[in-house]
């Protein structure tokens, strides 16, 4: 499997299915691992970085489940590439970013995610379409118990997992549900959804993880804590919340639609036209615009459109996507033209038939 | 539409339900950032040096007892209090014992517990002492390469290849 395969098709945590999908985009459960023979990344010399990553490959490699998985060496990757692996949220901007020897594994669905020198040696991450935690959970647990069965880990006997930030320690993990709230941003309830997950120590961020401002009206919540309670806790703790939140949001879409129709109609129909016709559009205004539309699609207003091409709208309109995609690399306001004609295409075939879709 | 605080093209539309009434404004981007601040924003998450400089505070007063922890180093990967305290970022398995005493009240704050009940290893917790160990016989080896002393640097690679063969042969 190469980058440029990937780019035209979108991974299965897009695919708009499971519980939820309406409002929750996507389910994730990350677990932090270290290997007990290393230092943390920081001391790490560029030896040490070298050799975890060789290891891991080669013991991974032994595992007849995970040699299938796709190892890319992350080092080796141009910045659009990068990029491009971090729009896809299999890597993260830190270690887009960051220096010396790291990869990242993949499987074939981009279901999982395995990323070798990160803050910690390995950050293991599975992701699902909708609320659907325990199954992640389920996957992510067989996968970590492989890959201890071949490595040795960090971890002591009263702290648990030891991992490079003690805000980490414990169990390692975090389990992240990726909501879409249109409604309560319209609404301008956000805010006070946000205060109160935060008093029951639930962290809220932006599409791309930490410090990320909230793109399109994707918000991800997901548990501060990792010490002192089980995982099955830490994930009851988040699940159970969601519900609620998705409940907020849909009062605020039923209050639109009883008391704001004629706002939201208008609204919803000047973003669809908009990324219909615009002639050159940024990242910023197209996550916008999308938003609407697809609160649009989920509230019937309309029709020609599916949540799985607007979800994978919102990846590819993204400025590496649109490079990988066209094949060419693109200064911002060459991209804001590409996206406007690649929106347009996009959409135009939409409202044809499915003859002329394919 | 224009914006109903300036001039500019509106293009946020907000409906406010906080109070008794419904109030719908039509703004543009900048006077709705301006509204949208009034409400008080969310607490910012806690970083690690916050919580590290609130913890430390009594400490500042007695500068000597501070510039001692400070200086206090890991025997197995040599980073010191100071630079954890800087980065926020541990740099070994073994500080978490090295620094056991320093660290419990943050876990405490951060966490509100300081003991691990979730999962566990399969294989049980192997000698921990024996791969901490290998941290500071690699870090040894450098240094010793860096001094091109190669006889002590091919005793260091036995002891090394030693606990790795022990390591492996568990598997």
């Amino acid at each position: 499997m190469t980058l440029d395969e990937m780019a035209g098709r979108c991974g299965e945590w897009l695919k708009g299915c499971g519980p939820e999908s309406d409002i929750v985009m996507s389910s994730r459960i990350r677990l932090a691992r270290n290997l007990a023979d290393y230092p943390f990344i920081r001391r790490c010399t560029d030896i040490d970085r070298a050799n975890i990553e060789s290891t891991v490959r080669e013991r991974l490699n032994k595992d007849e489940r995970l040699a299938d998985l796709t190892f890319i060496n992350v080092a080796d990757l141009e910045v659009l590439d990068r990029q491009f692996l971090v729009e896809r949220q299999l890597i993260s901007r830190e270690h887009a970013n960051s220096d010396g020897a790291r990869a990242v594994a993949i499987d074939q669905q981009e279901r999982l995610s395995l990323m070798v020198n990160e803050e910690d040696h390995l950050r293991i991450q599975v992701m699902k379409s909708g609320l659907d935690l325990a199954s992640a959970w389920d996957q992510i647990n067989e996968l970590d118990d492989r890959i201890e069965s071949r490595l040795t880990y960090a971890f002591h006997p009263k702290l648990g997992y030891l991992t490079a930030c003690p805000t980490n320690v414990g169990t390692g993990m975090r389990v992240s549900v990726l909501v879409h709230l249109p409604a309560l941003v319209i609404t301008q309830q956000i805010e006070k959804v946000f205060r109160s997950l935060q008093k029951i120590n639930l962290v809220v961020r932006g599409l791309y993880g930490e410090g990320t401002q909230a793109m399109g009206d994707f918000y991800q919540v997901s548990n501060q804590i990792t010490l002192g309670k089980s995982e099955q806790d830490l994930i009851e703790q988040v699940g159970d919340v969601i519900p609620v939140v998705i409940d907020y949001e849909r009062k605020a879409r039923d209050f639109l639609v009883n008391e704001k129709q004629n706002d939201l109609f208008d609204q919803v129909s000047r973003a669809y036209g908009t990324l219909q016709n615009a002639q050159q559009i940024s990242s910023e205004e197209t996550m916008f615009l999308l938003s609407r539309v697809r609160m649009g699609i989920n509230l019937g207003l309309i029709g020609n459109l599916e949540i799985p091409e607007i979800n994978q709208l919102f990846i590819h309109t993204q400025p590496a996507h649109l490079q990988k995609i066209s094949r060419t690399e693109l200064t911002t306001d060459q991209r804001n033209i590409e996206r406007a004609n690649y929106l347009h295409d996009q959409l135009k075939l939409d409202s044809g038939t499915d003859a002329e879709k394919n | 539409m224009k914006c109903q605080k300036c001039q500019k093209q509106a293009t946020f539309h907000i409906t406010d339900l906080t109070g008794d009434d419904l109030l719908a404004l039509h703004l543009c981007p900048d006077c709705a950032k301006q509204y949208l601040k009034t409400e008080d924003s969310p607490q910012e998450v806690p970083t690690m040096s916050g919580l590290l400089s609130q913890q430390l505070k009594p400490l500042e007063q007695a500068a000597e007892d501070l510039r001692e922890l400070d200086s206090k180093e890991c025997p197995i990967c040599g980073i010191s209090f100071f630079e954890f305290r800087q980065a926020g970022r541990l740099g070994c398995p073994h500080d978490y014992v090295f620094f056991g005493s320093e660290l419990e009240p943050l876990l405490i704050n951060v966490h509100g517990d300081n003991q691990h009940i979730g999962k566990q290893p399969k294989r049980g917790v192997r000698d921990t002492e024996s791969q901490t160990e290998l941290i500071r016989l690699r870090r040894q080896m450098k240094e010793v390469v860096e001094q091109e002393d190669y006889e002590k640097a091919t005793e260091l690679r036995d002891k090394i290849r030693k606990i790795e063969g022990e390591g492996q042969s568990g598997d």
